[in-house]
């Protein structure tokens, strides 16, 4: 992976053909579906860990482990990491919005006004 | 602006040639990252409805507890119901075993869909002489694997939906019913629409074959599956995992 990514790095700025159209080899491919299937099974596994889930520990795990496979699969599935900046600002522009609504929303509706303490007054 | 609309002749003959634009980039390209950009919008405002409607509704089934329908009481456990009889009583309607399993059917459409576009961007060199070569380099089989591996997770859909209704959970039942079919409804309805595209492009590679000329249109249907994937990536976590 690091040989491709520096394939991509030397491709020249200003060519937007070249930005537009390195995609990594099969192999990387492969190793990228064997580390999505590996953090499905920890997800998955954590889920049926009744001590794991009563923690504290047991959300921001799972929104971790699945933001790492939402980048995984956008970077190298999408070839958003190989790709023109253009098309990165078209996916995580509204992509940020739409979060940054998300999270207005939750707060709005008291979701998040409770674990914050907020909400009790 | 004028020197990006002169064609490069070192690109002329390249899989992704088009038409010279402003950009310099293909305009159909970014007309689909556009879209996908605003398919994050509609996704997020459905889960964003999920969320705030979670833990609201006022009778079950529930999607992580256990539910006595004659004295309306929920609990972790079945013992935490009381006595409840066993007609009135509702367990966790979400079967993580069977959703992670389609989980891992679509993440491994994803795997075969970025092969095929693989094969498509190769099609013209050289053909392989080992048997692995040439299976990685059909375009038709990664597509098929696609097509069916998309199918198989409508088909955990249908029979997580239809188990739902026989467990008495419609989407008129309460919020969390409303919520949850409406959220993995439309994405079925994207993933059908994925497998119909990929239908169409079996379609096109058995009757002229897929050529590097063609690896646009490939691309294009990838990006919208990988984006059906990374959408599913969001809603197994949030919905299903999250109690």
């Amino acid at each position: 992976m690091a040989n491709e990514a520096a394939h991509a790095a030397d491709a020249h700025p200003a060519d937007a053909h070249a930005d537009e159209h390195y995609h990594p080899q099969w192999s990387t491919y492969w190793k990228v579906a064997v580390v999505l299937t590996l953090i499905t099974v920890v997800e998955v596994w954590i889920y049926y860990i009744p001590s794991f889930v009563a923690s504290k520990l047991f959300v921001p795990s799972l929104l971790i482990m699945s933001a790492v496979k939402f980048a995984i699969v956008v970077m190298f599935y999408m070839h958003l990491k190989y790709d023109h900046k253009l098309f990165r600002a078209l996916f995580t522009g509204p992509l940020l919005i739409a979060i940054g609504t998300l999270f207005g929303l939750l707060f709005l509706f008291g979701k998040l006004a409770i674990r914050l303490g907020l909400g009790a007054g | 602006m004028a020197s990006a609309a002169i064609p490069d002749p070192h690109h002329a003959a390249d899989a992704h040639s088009h038409p010279p634009t402003t950009t310099g980039l293909n305009h159909r390209k970014i007309a689909v990252w556009a879209f996908i950009g605003s398919e994050c919008m509609l996704f997020v405002s459905l889960i964003s409805t999920y969320l705030i409607y979670k833990g609201r509704s006022i009778a079950g089934p529930y999607p992580h507890e256990w539910w006595c329908r004659a004295t309306n009481t929920i609990g972790k456990t079945a013992a935490e119901l009381g006595t409840c009889a066993p007609a009135e009583t509702f367990k966790p309607i979400l079967n993580i075993p069977v959703t992670s399993a389609s989980t891992f059917v679509l993440l491994m459409s994803s795997l075969a869909m970025v092969l095929a576009l693989a094969a498509v961007e190769n099609a013209d060199k050289p053909k392989p002489t080992g048997t692995w070569e040439n299976i990685l380099r059909s375009s038709k089989t990664w597509l098929w694997v696609t097509a069916i591996l998309g199918t198989t997770f409508l088909g955990f859909q249908a029979y997580e939906f239809t188990s739902f209704v026989h467990e008495g959970l419609t989407i008129r039942t309460n919020l969390f019913g409303s919520s949850f079919f409406t959220l993995t409804g439309f994405h079925g309805a994207h993933v059908t629409v994925g497998v119909l595209w990929l239908l169409a492009l079996l379609g096109i590679d058995y009757k002229r074959g897929l050529k590097p000329a063609d690896a646009l249109n490939v691309d294009i249907a990838a990006l919208y599956w990988h984006f059906v994937d990374v959408v599913w990536i969001a809603i197994f976590t949030l919905l299903y995992l999250i109690q």
